[in-house]
């Protein structure tokens, strides 16, 4: 019953996903095929998945998860039945004190049984004028700890217009969810040196960059 | 449901057996020319065909289902062109409502009036109640940067993706004498004397064109494509003049009409796309573009032959 729901619901989400921004996913350094990844991707929206899962072929989609914290997404009934049924996340607690569990530990065990991820290694919601925040080092450990699975940049463009902070009525805009090409960590490569490379690819990625 | 009247049911099966043709070329070109897809203009050319065969069941589908079905075709399309409009314009946080009243508010009630066929007020709801209302919502949210281009983008939008674009379901509420119940072969005869023209254009440009028109705006559009596209199609036009209420005479001067409106309409909308920095208004359709791309032509020429046919052929 709550798997039917939780099915009923992931369409819908998807078709308003589909109606509202006329999602195109461009993959530029990658093709669509079914490997298992770690997609990175910048994060300015609750509804930044939801558009990269949308774009993505479908049976990929349903062994893709999402890593979210678990201070938003088990806030209340809708939001869990969403986070947890609906998209299957990986739910991280972002508090390092509360936490009883580790999160880099989450992920490897999601990809260990088998499942992509996509991560949002800013850790919060991006709401600057600048168009990427530093990169927390979770992706760093979760290259290190399991290095053959690839990482592939994502850009996602202009959600950040259809549903600006503090407003509840989405525009209607057309987005586009960029994969450029995959990198993996180099032997002895610095926490500092790969971030900052990951970053990198993932900012050559907005239209914005290729425009200036 | 009522049937559908012969003489639409002729016009669609006409539009079939075309694309039919198209399709069996297009095979043909491709065994011999492209067989292993590398021969872009021929990949580009079965892309188009196949889009066509899209646009032409949902449009055949639309005109079955006579004034329910046209205006719900033409509100979706209006909906999609606006989306790409304003995806390319500069908003900013503070147009947030505006925008959503012309997404939510301004695009459902022009229909609304478009449906309940109140000419005097959807013909100036836009231009007029839309055009102070919108600056209205915005100013009050006190960004002032860069404010009347932001009115005046937004404003551009609604106009060119709703006002302009929902006077072809308004032809259906034209009241000619002795045209009654065939009024959705006078949206078949605008649509199909359009696409007809942008279609001949190209043929025209391909075989003979030289001298291009404007090589900032549009590379592709040549005098001479311009110059056979629009003959041709006015010959068209006139050749349709069956279905319509004009004489072939009138048919053939409407279809002129229709056709340099289409085609400075394309120059207009290539202007703004070229001042945006982009090629396509989207890539919703492959081998078209966007909406607007395959819409502009009709856009423009809809509410001119709107008012041409009202003013010279309506008892209203």
């Amino acid at each position: 019953m709550r798997r039917v729901a939780a099915g009923l619901a992931g369409a819908l989400i998807l078709f308003l996903a589909r109606f509202v921004t006329a999602v195109r996913g461009r993959w530029a350094g990658v093709e669509p095929t079914d490997e298992q990844r770690i997609y990175f991707a910048n994060h300015a929206s609750h509804g930044d998945f939801v558009l990269i899962w949308t774009v993505l072929p479908r049976r990929m989609r349903f062994s893709t998860r999402p890593v979210a914290g678990s201070d938003y997404w088990l806030k209340s009934g809708p939001r869990r039945f969403i986070g947890r049924d609906v998209f299957d996340a990986v739910l991280i607690d972002r508090d390092r004190d509360s936490r009883t569990s580790d999160p880099v530990t989450q992920m490897t065990e999601a990809l260990d049984a088998g499942s992509s991820l996509i991560v949002f290694p800013e850790g919060t919601r991006n709401m600057t004028e600048t168009r990427l925040l530093p990169f927390k080092s979770g992706l760093f450990h979760l290259a290190q700890a399991r290095p053959d699975v690839a990482l592939v940049p994502t850009w996602i463009d202009n959600l950040n217009r259809v549903m600006p902070k503090g407003e509840f009525v989405p525009i209607p805009l057309i987005c586009t969810v960029t994969f450029g090409a995959p990198l993996r960590l180099a032997d002895g490569e610095a926490k500092p040196d790969f971030l900052a490379r990951a970053e990198a690819a993932l900012l050559a990625l907005s239209p914005k960059a290729n425009a200036s | 449901m009522t049937m559908p009247h012969p003489d639409l049911v002729a016009v669609l099966a006409g539009i079939l057996g075309v694309l039919v043709l198209a399709s069996a070329i297009g095979f043909v070109l491709q065994r011999k020319l492209s067989p292993d897809g590398s021969n872009a203009v021929v990949e580009n050319l079965n892309d188009r065909i196949r889009a066509w065969w899209v646009m032409v069941v949902l449009m055949g589908l639309a005109l079955i289902g006579g004034k329910t079905g046209v205006t719900l075709l033409f509100g979706f399309c209006s909906f999609a062109a606006l989306r790409e409009f304003i995806t390319l314009t500069d908003t900013r946080r503070a147009d947030h409502w505006a925008l959503a009243a012309a997404f939510f508010v301004v695009l459902p009630v022009q229909y609304y009036l478009i449906w309940i066929e109140w000419y005097g007020l959807y013909s100036i709801f836009i231009p007029v109640y839309a055009f102070l209302l919108m600056p209205i919502i915005a100013a009050t949210r006190g960004d002032t940067d860069h404010f009347l281009i932001r009115i005046a983008e937004v404003q551009w939008a609604l106009m060119i993706c709703v006002f302009a674009t929902s006077h072809v379901p308004a032809l259906l509420s034209l009241d000619i004498a002795g045209y009654e119940g065939r009024n959705v072969l006078l949206i078949a005869f605008l649509v199909i004397v359009v696409q007809i023209s942008d279609v001949l254009q190209y043929v025209w440009g391909k075989l003979l064109g030289r001298t291009k028109i404007a090589p900032k705006l549009s590379p592709s559009k040549t005098v001479e494509g311009f110059v056979g596209g629009a003959l041709s199609a006015t010959a068209v036009g006139a050749g349709l003049s069956w279905m319509t209420p004009f004489t072939p005479l009138q048919a053939a001067f409407l279809a002129l009409v229709i056709v340099l409106m289409g085609f400075f309409g394309g120059l207009v909308m290539s202007a703004i796309k070229r001042d945006r920095g982009v090629k396509d208004w989207g890539n919703l359709i492959a081998g078209h573009g966007g909406f607007i791309d395959r819409l502009d032509s009709v856009v423009f020429s809809a509410p001119i032959f709107f008012h041409l046919v009202r003013y010279g052929w309506s008892a209203v």
